[in-house]
């Protein structure tokens, strides 16, 4: 009987259906505990779920390339998930056009604090340089951002956990930071998460309403395409003073 | 839904493409966005099935997230010895990006608005 289970367990915890399938239990939980919390944004359903899975990856002494093996069907859908942002686009897209200036300076200005603040910061507190540039994309989204630090020699992988964590402070923190700069437009709002914490913001924005979900979309899209123009100049400005 | 999801995954094939074949810096899923944005326009709108399988995949964006954001468990040393440099840049940086995004959009929206 202990055997047959051990059998079991062998086979289940190397084959992709078992971890496939946590994922997604453990996100409908996360969910679960999100709307039972009233939404608030400290519950964040990220948070929650990648707290339940290395917990469960870690009691059951499983190796995360195992666990990717099943989780990387949900982590695919990033790229298809990507083009559909232009579906909210369009219908947003009376208003993108009448806010244009706006959204092209915003985008510059925002872009570049993005990449900036967290080099600067990670250098001042003495972060080696493969750390300093796997952070740069931080608010990017997650291929995007991978993409870009393998270019510029950061660890994508090490880009993946910084971009989850943004994303998380940005969901988590923005209704703070927004209330304290006296922001209400809800276009401004949705921008500067989708800007700052890419599709974890965007996806928050979408609770607040359609239109700063769009413009969370929006912003998700132009920010990765430039941060993807800027960063290869300025990681190779940034070698040259190491 | 199938032909939906054949029709985005077909933008991203394209984007990725272009983006590999002429070597641009910006990610096919990105290209194959802003391509899906112009045949929207062209076609005056998504259709009912693009648009009720796009909005399903947005409403659950934030479980993409989670396989990745599982992997901080490999890096865990490397957090561990840089774990205040880290945390600081990204929470310092983070506020940074939303307070002048959100500051500068403002302010040049009431530089637009005020010559009329």
């Amino acid at each position: 009987m202990n055997r047959d289970i051990m059998g079991l367990w062998v086979y289940l915890s190397a084959s992709p259906l078992l971890w496939l399938t946590l994922t997604l239990l453990a996100y409908q939980a996360a969910i679960s505990i999100h709307h039972r919390t009233n939404n608030h944004p400290l519950a964040n359903p990220v948070l929650i779920a990648v707290a339940i899975l290395v917990l469960l990856l870690t009691a059951t002494g499983t190796s995360y390339q195992t666990y990717f093996s099943g989780a990387q069907f949900v982590h695919f859908l990033l790229g298809p998930a990507t083009v559909a942002l232009a579906i909210p686009l369009y219908t947003q897209f009376k208003r993108v056009k009448a806010m244009l200036l706006p959204v092209i300076v915003g985008l510059v200005a925002g872009s570049l604090t993005a990449i900036l603040s967290a080099i600067a910061v990670a250098r001042w507190f003495g972060a080696s340089l493969p750390t300093q540039l796997s952070l740069a994309p931080k608010s990017v989204t997650t291929p995007i951002a991978m993409g870009i630090a393998e270019r510029i020699g950061g660890i994508p992988s090490l880009t993946a956990v910084v971009v989850v964590i943004t994303g998380v402070l940005g969901a988590v923190g923005a209704r703070y930071v927004f209330r304290m700069i006296k922001i209400h437009d809800p276009a401004i709002e949705g921008f500067a998460i989708g800007l700052a914490s890419h599709g974890i913001g965007t996806a928050r924005a979408f609770q607040l309403n359609e239109q700063s979900g769009a413009f969370a979309a929006l912003a998700m899209g132009l920010n990765g395409a430039l941060t993807a123009l800027l960063l290869p100049s300025i990681a190779s400005w940034l070698k040259t003073l190491a | 839904m199938l032909s939906a999801i054949t029709q985005l995954l077909i933008f991203q094939l394209v984007g990725e493409v272009l983006a590999r074949s002429l070597d641009l810096p910006i990610p096919g899923p990105v290209i194959g966005m802003v391509l899906l944005l112009i045949s929207c326009q062209l076609r005056e709108g998504p259709g009912k099935a693009l648009k009720s399988t796009s909005q399903t995949i947005l409403q659950n964006l934030s479980l993409l997230f989670v396989p990745a954001g599982t992997g901080i468990m490999v890096h865990l040393q490397r957090v561990a010895d840089e774990w205040l440099a880290l945390l600081l840049s990204l929470l310092i940086s983070t506020v940074a990006t939303l307070v002048v995004t959100a500051l500068v959009m403002r302010a040049c929206q009431k530089l637009q608005r005020r010559p009329q």
